[in-house]
């Protein structure tokens, strides 16, 4: 089976559908491919972020810690999904662990790279940002949806 | 509009709050023939009245079931009613989820919730008839992974062919290795013809117009949109008018609607 680039993976990607191909490229520049076990981590709350991944096949899951309970699950993402938008913002530090619950195969993009990218490129800069700012905002829209707790019971007893 | 003594036959627990009960006819008289969607009114002797999804399936004859939460007395005490103990029954009434017109086509079914247990029936209807559907995919939204109805049979239903099964939960601890997010994101996920399919979705109101909006959103025509309404009900025969619903009424036009024809109102906050 041919060998895929990671520009022609990232081009089938939603969250960089219609990227002009010199964009793609720029982009793909900052990335390599990697793997995951399960029960490995991508990423730890309080860390550097100085990573992103797309995830190629396979599933990840947002969590946090908590003494009592062990680690709460706050989101599964899977195909095609992005994780990580910290390397995005000062300090530069992950909000959450993310862990790979199946075998995952993803492409990693280095974010001083890209953002060192985005800088001498602001018309990158500005697609990039409005990529991931749709992103935040569909998490942010499932988040407040969760914490609606639609399914508790009428009138909170 | 007399109830029909009906005695509980069984009773098991699904969740914290949420029982199944079973029950067979207290008179010389019949079962009951229903289609997947229709409700009955329940009575508990004494306490009062409400109405309640019928959740068993509608081809398999055997006892009644119905599917309660306790979120009030009339269904608390129907929650607590033991085996051997009668209820009273009215019905059924209501409208039904189109699954045998779903045929040739996907049929998606979005339960949140309690919303599994009127969705229940269409399901096993539509298992029973998978042959005539192009596809069928159950997504089902929960709280929590205790909170999820019927959870014997949806880890049966895992490995079940004719079907595909994506469950969610709102938040889970560590031992959940399924999905954790709203019901919404798997529509996100899902790989379909949005002009080859029917979806029937029930849950909370706002479960119910997220997930319209989403499969709207992928391209489902309105009108192939069905949603389970759930107003205060007093009489279930279309006299009382408490169940009114912009000008329909939801023991009679519902409580299954077509999206299409309540999308105004769905959407309207003084409704």
């Amino acid at each position: 089976m041919p060998t895929r680039s990671i520009e022609q993976v990232l081009a089938e990607i939603k969250t960089f559908e219609g990227l002009e191909q010199r964009h793609l490229d720029r982009i793909a520049g900052c990335g390599r491919n990697c793997g995951f076990e399960s029960g490995e981590y991508l990423a730890r709350e309080g860390d550097a972020a100085d990573t992103f991944y797309v995830i190629r096949h396979g599933r990840v899951t947002l969590e946090t810690p908590a003494p009592a309970s062990g680690p709460l699950l706050i989101a599964s993402l899977g195909d095609g999904t992005v994780v990580g938008w910290s390397w995005l913002f000062p300090p530069y530090r992950w909000s959450f662990d993310a862990r790979a619950i199946d075998d995952t195969r993803a492409i990693a993009f280095d974010g001083a790279c890209l953002r060192g990218k985005c800088e001498a490129d602001h018309e990158l800069g500005y697609v990039l940002m409005q990529r991931f700012a749709q992103i935040i905002l569909d998490r942010l829209q499932s988040t407040r949806l969760q914490l609606l707790d639609v399914y508790g019971k009428p009138g909170g007893g | 509009m007399t109830p029909r003594p009906w005695r509980v036959s069984g009773r098991r627990r699904e969740t914290a709050d949420s029982w199944t009960l079973d029950l067979e006819p207290a008179d010389e008289g019949p079962g009951m023939s229903y289609l997947p969607g229709q409700f009955n009114m329940i009575y508990a002797f004494g306490v009062g009245e409400a109405p309640i999804s019928i959740s068993g399936d509608p081809n398999a004859g055997g006892p009644l079931v119905h599917t309660v939460r306790d979120v009030g007395a009339v269904s608390a005490a129907i929650c607590r009613a033991e085996p051997g103990e009668q209820l009273g029954v009215r019905g059924p009434y209501g409208s039904a989820w189109p699954v045998a017109a779903a045929g040739g086509r996907n049929l998606l079914i979005v339960a949140g919730g309690v919303g599994l247990a009127p969705l229940r029936p269409a399901l096993r209807d539509a298992l029973g008839r998978r042959h005539e559907l192009a596809g069928l995919t159950l997504l089902i939204g929960g709280r929590t992974p205790a909170d999820l109805l019927f959870a014997d049979e949806l880890a049966e239903l895992r490995d079940d062919p004719r079907l595909e099964l994506a469950v969610t939960v709102d938040s889970a601890a560590t031992g959940w290795d399924g999905h954790v997010g709203v019901v919404t994101t798997l529509i996100d996920d899902l790989d379909f013809d949005p002009a080859a399919t029917v979806a029937l979705i029930c849950g909370p109101e706002v479960m119910m117009r997220f997930a319209a909006q989403s499969l709207i959103g992928r391209g489902v025509a309105a009108a192939d949109l069905h949603v389970s309404m759930e107003r205060n009900m007093k009489c279930a025969v279309t006299q009382c008018g408490r169940c009114q619903f912009g000008p329909t009424f939801v023991c009679r036009e519902g409580a299954v609607m077509r999206y299409g024809d309540i999308e105004r109102i769905f959407n309207l906050r003084e409704i």
